[in-house]
């Protein structure tokens, strides 16, 4: 058996002035997955950060689990992508079943190319563990654990938190407020700030399952089972031989009942047969909400993850949206704190995560209601779409089991694709924003010098100190003729094309995306 | 822009209705209400164009209400 997860416990520092007062620039509140994304992500820019986090260890239970591509690229980016992909279950197929029999198998397709898979599957608390020591290792990140933050005044300098340790309480000016304390968010809701969307009356049992079975590493998910009739299940495969099944209860059902281990074991056998042993790690039970706050931004204080927003899981999107929300602001805040750019630069945040956060919402939001059917006309159509999926085609992509996370449809991510570099291979996204900096690329031609900006450029045919595209598939993607570039912002977002030539475009296009 | 046609096209209305009447010849109330679905989800797919299909479901609603 694969060794298993063993939860680190993490040191509480003393207060540095016990009933005192102290100042920070940045403060972090909430070391979940999110908030330690964005301390990792700002202090690789330079940028001190205090983290405070109410608890000693890592998030409980697997939590989030799917991690897609775009949130991959962001960890390789701040230098963890390794881990993932070597830790991480690595999965594209998945298989809709429909009472006995199965209704369909999809590829997610991943086109050949790309350093990283559409999907892998990892513990929410693997990625937090490593974001812990990844924050540790920049020297800039002051890991407060067990430092609760149980007030908040917002000015327009910052925000005054009280914050509680248990060695004794003291007052944290933050110059700048990252709150990233999830969705029963204390700050927002210390600051009165609604949080408004929808419950879904219905209730899921979600458990960590140990076993060692072999189910190929593909997602299931099944519509009214035999061995769950009427209701619907989902089971993914994680690493150490951990398997996470969803099972859909109904909104009568009592959520206090359905964690007795002694149901859940009846549950899952019911499901594996009588011949697969296996062990409970986890179990919770959960009803699924889709909400967000109005503004993120108030004043010096920005909110981020689930705090922001929440989502039901279906899809995959609260955590990896999280993690884009992060990717987003670091690179603004970083440039706001460094003068680089004016405060105008942050107004980017919410104009481009709101939208994002909607798109998720939307999406995750039309998943629950088909698992969840609101109406007998509701479960009448679903029945109707899964009947046909079976034997037509055309009724497959109505059948919603999650649609699975994407980065926000309103901008371009830099694509990845392989390259060579005086001979050796190389993959194109590790050449963009790895530096921290804005990325011009040019195809066949030599990308002029801007401040700031670091110039690369792609060639058809092997030369010294370029990017060789071999197989053509960089300059398709990029969408890039001979003699074109594009220009890349810090976190991999395009900010423009124009001819390499014509500098003064180039220094126009980089100039609006720091909003200057 | 496509636009719904809500011109009499069926050559053979008579035809048509018998047909559906058929289909639901025996079937329980639950049963039919599948086979409307089935048969709404497969000619929506004929159709394939989300302008029509927007117009005639609203169409359909706004028919019910008039009639309430
Ligand atoms: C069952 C389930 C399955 C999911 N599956 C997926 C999935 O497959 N993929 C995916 O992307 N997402 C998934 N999610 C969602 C994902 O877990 C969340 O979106 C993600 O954890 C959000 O991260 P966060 O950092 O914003 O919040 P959290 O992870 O909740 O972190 C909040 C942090 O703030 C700290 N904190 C709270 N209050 C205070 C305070 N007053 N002072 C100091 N610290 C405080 C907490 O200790 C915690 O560490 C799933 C969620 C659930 C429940």
């Amino acid at each position: 058996m694969a060794a298993r997860f063993a939860p680190p416990r993490y040191a509480s520092p003393p207060p540095r002035h016990p009933g005192g007062e102290e100042a920070a620039r940045l403060v972090v509140a909430g070391g979940g997955l999110v908030g330690l994304t964005v301390a990792l992500d700002l202090a690789r820019r330079g940028v001190d950060v205090v983290l405070l986090d109410e608890d000693d260890t890592v998030s409980t239970g697997s939590r989030a689990i799917c991690f897609a591509k775009r949130t991959l690229e962001i960890y390789g980016r701040l230098g963890l992508g390794a881990r993932f992909l070597e830790k991480g279950v690595t999965w594209n197929r998945g298989r809709v079943f429909h009472g006995e029999r199965e209704a369909y198998a999809f590829d997610l397709l991943p086109e050949q190319g790309h350093e990283y898979p559409a999907f892998v599957n990892l513990q929410q608390y693997y990625a937090e563990a490593w974001l812990v020591e990844a924050c540790a290792a920049t020297g800039r990140v002051d890991l407060r654990w067990r430092h609760k933050v149980t007030g908040i005044e917002n000015r327009p300098d910052g925000a005054r938190l009280a914050v509680e340790t248990p060695q004794g309480a003291y007052t944290l000016h933050a110059e700048w407020l990252l709150a990233c304390d999830g969705a029963r968010s204390f700050l927002r809701e210390s600051l009165g700030l609604p949080f408004v969307g929808q419950v879904f009356r219905d209730r899921f049992l979600i458990a960590d399952v140990v076993m060692q079975a072999d189910f190929p590493t593909e997602r299931w998910f099944w519509f009214d089972p035999p061995f769950h009739p009427g209701q619907s299940v989902l089971l993914h495969k994680q690493p150490d031989d951990v398997s996470r099944i969803d099972f859909q209860l109904g909104w009568e059902a009592d959520p206090e009942a359905e964690k007795d281990p002694a149901r859940v074991r009846a549950r899952v056998a019911a499901m594996l047969g009588p011949k697969i042993p296996f062990e409970l790690e986890w179990v919770s039970v959960y009803t699924f909400r889709c909400r967000r706050m109005e503004r993120f931004r108030h004043g010096r204080t920005l909110f981020l993850g689930d705090a922001a927003h929440q989502v039901s899981p279906f899809g995959a999107r609260g955590g990896n949206g999280g993690v884009q929300d992060a990717d987003n602001l670091a690179w603004r805040l970083a440039a706001v704190l460094t003068g680089e750019a004016g405060e105008a630069l942050l107004e980017g945040y919410e104009a481009e995560r709101i939208p994002a956060a909607d798109e998720n919402i939307l999406n995750s939001t039309r998943s629950t209601d088909f698992i969840t059917p609101k109406n007998p006309a509701a479960r009448a159509w679903r029945e109707a779409v899964l009947q046909l999926a079976r034997r037509h085609a055309f009724a497959r992509p109505l059948v919603n089991s999650g649609r699975l996370s994407r980065p926000w449809s309103g901008q371009v991510a830099a694509p990845d694709a392989p390259v060579l570099r005086e001979g050796q291979a190389e993959w194109l996204l590790r050449h963009i924003g790895h530096d921290g900096r804005f990325t011009l690329i040019a195809r066949e031609a030599t990308p002029p010098a801007l401040p700031g900006v670091t110039a690369l450029m792609l060639a058809d045919t092997p030369r010294p100190g370029t990017l060789h595209d071999h197989s053509g598939l960089a300059a398709a993607r990029l969408g890039l003729a001979p003699g074109e570039a594009a220009l890349f912002r810090p976190d991999q977002i395009l900010a423009g094309r124009a001819p390499a030539a014509d500098r003064a475009a180039l220094a126009a296009l980089h100039a609006k995306a720091l909003a200057r | 822009m496509s636009t719904l046609s809500t011109e009499p096209r069926l050559p053979d209305p008579d035809g048509f209705y018998a047909l559906v009447m058929e289909a639901h010849r025996g079937l329980d109330e639950a049963a039919s209400r599948a086979l409307d679905a089935r048969l709404v989800l497969i000619l929506a797919n004929h159709i394939g164009d989300a302008e029509v299909l927007a117009e005639a479901i609203a169409l359909a609603r706004r028919a019910g209400e008039e009639e309430a």
